[in-house]
């Protein structure tokens, strides 16, 4: 028995080994790149189980929760006719702002301290702190891609609002937006593992930012002079693409795609810097 | 074959940076079991993980050329909230091993009946002490990393334990720290001392008990 067991173990193993010590470089990449789709792919589902168990409708809460809070601001806004100043459907003008909220707001909260909840996993050599990065801004990412998603069919399907007039536009603004939440949580989030001053403003800096991030207002009805001030919020800029894509016919907007992706690109960088500097110093427990 | 190149690792603490291990050399060869001895605080743990992997060493280098385990008979590894068969499958899902076939074995091992499918919180130490060993012996390692394992657990389980090791993985490298002697001496066929940041080998356990011995006495 145990030596058939031995006999299977080191075959196994000479496979590994062989993996291991093949030099080929297009293969090595190859399997850090199935070594990495492999570990997100854990961390994803192991954070769906934590955070939503398999209770009642489980890993759904992903997007029904966001859902929520967008049906709820829909309606809120809906019902006392927010004054936005212009002839956009209140319904779509709602959607377009509060998915776009969720991104910038959902994914750098996420992010803070997230090393420390999953410091014993670093035990295992293959996971690294960005893999925890990764994971929870992907999982935010598609809660909210799916929320904003199904929400767009449902209204459009009932009526609600009209079908996006220009999709390529509307998909930009998304993955600008995408790319904006993504930058700044990987920022935010490496920041905190340095000083705890980082989630102390963090949480008030979100709630301050809000009501300038464009999702209550369109730039067009603000003073001229306002205007260049408030499209130095990259998201306003994302959030006016997206809008410009989905009913831009009956609004003027105004953004810099280059500007909003400079932006995003020295959030990247300087994410990537700081991630390189906590992947060194932290100690797992 | 696993080859430190001196290895150092220092931390920064709030009294400023503090050197833990300092130029480390050591070879491992396949099939070997060595023996750390040191005393608590000497830096045992921190060297077991640089080994792993988990940590990387601030100077020096570390040559791995047969896949080494993560530290057994740790307690940390899992997810409180997650039940012990979730656990099971996130460990097996980043070592790319097919989960279902692994599911007897755990069930056997751990004895945990329902309570794999129970909440690890749920777990009392000695539950989580034979899902933890369980869990590491689901991959299989050339050599695997022993960082003071007889600590938890009663006879029964440390009997179950030695048979998975020592007796069906006869065959794979260990490198085991341990603050007892026993242990070491039945186990390695080397061992060495981790004295002042640095492990000094000897080619027998009981040179290296020797050493130990006098490294004690000097500082009483």
């Amino acid at each position: 028995m145990g030596r058939i067991f031995n006999a299977v173990c080191r075959r196994a193993r000479t496979r590994l080994l062989i993996c291991m010590t093949d030099n080929s470089s297009s293969d090595a990449l190859k399997r850090a790149f199935l070594v990495e789709k492999r570990v997100i792919n854990a961390l994803l589902l192991r954070e769906v189980m934590t955070r939503y168990g398999r209770h009642n409708i489980g890993f759904l809460w992903l997007f029904v929760e966001p859902m929520i809070f967008t049906l709820g601001i829909v309606t809120l806004w809906s019902l006392f006719k927010a004054n936005h100043g212009t002839e956009i459907p209140i319904a779509a003008f709602a959607l377009t702002g509060y998915s776009s909220i969720l991104l910038w707001r959902n994914m750098p909260g996420r992010c803070i301290h997230a090393i420390e909840p999953n410091m014993s996993l670093l035990y295992h050599r293959n996971v690294k702190v960005m893999d925890i990065y990764i994971s929870r801004i992907l999982l935010e990412f598609l809660g909210a891609s799916m929320s904003f998603f199904v929400l767009s069919i449902i209204f459009i399907m009932v009526g609600l609002i009209q079908p996006p007039e220009d999709l390529a536009k509307v998909a930009l603004g998304w993955i600008m937006l995408v790319w904006f939440g993504s930058s700044l949580a990987l920022f935010v989030g490496t920041l905190s593992e340095s000083s705890e001053l980082v989630e102390k403003f963090w949480h008030p800096a979100s709630y301050l930012i809000f009501p300038l991030s464009g999702a209550a207002f369109i730039v067009d009805i603000l003073p001229a002079a306002a205007q260049p001030y408030v499209l130095l919020l990259p998201m306003v800029n994302g959030v006016e693409l997206l809008r410009d894509g989905y009913f831009g016919s009956i609004m003027h907007a105004h953004y810099d795609v280059g500007y909003m992706a400079t932006c995003c690109l020295v959030l990247t960088l300087l994410g990537v810097a700081q991630l390189r500097r906590i992947g060194r110093e932290v100690i797992p427990e | 074959m696993i080859r430190l190149d001196n290895v150092s690792k220092s931390y920064k603490t709030g009294h400023g940076t503090r050197e833990i291990l300092k130029n480390n050399n050591i070879t491992i060869e396949k099939h070997e079991r060595i023996g750390i001895l040191g005393r608590n605080g000497a830096g045992k743990s921190t060297l077991i993980r640089l080994i792993s992997g988990a940590e990387r060493p601030t100077t020096g280098q570390i040559t791995r050329e047969m896949t080494v385990s993560w530290p057994l008979a740790f307690g940390g590894a899992f997810q409180s909230s997650l039940t012990g068969l979730d656990n099971l499958r996130f460990i097996c899902r980043i070592y790319g091993v097919p989960i279902e076939p692994r599911i007897p074995f755990v069930e056997e091992f751990t004895e945990l009946g329902r309570y794999l499918r129970e909440p690890v919180r749920t777990y009392s130490s000695g539950m989580r002490a034979r899902l933890s060993f369980a869990l590491s012996m689901v991959v299989e390692f050339d050599c695997f990393l022993i960082d003071e394992i007889v600590a938890v657990g009663d006879a029964r389980f440390h009997e179950k334990c030695h048979i998975e090791l020592f007796e069906k993985r006869a065959d794979r490298a260990m490198i085991i720290v341990s603050h007892d002697s026993y242990y070491i001496r039945a186990h390695c066929h080397r061992a060495g001392v981790l004295h002042d940041g640095t492990v000094h080998m000897f080619d027998t356990v009981d040179g290296a008990f020797e050493f130990y011995d006098e490294t004690r006495s000097k500082q009483g």
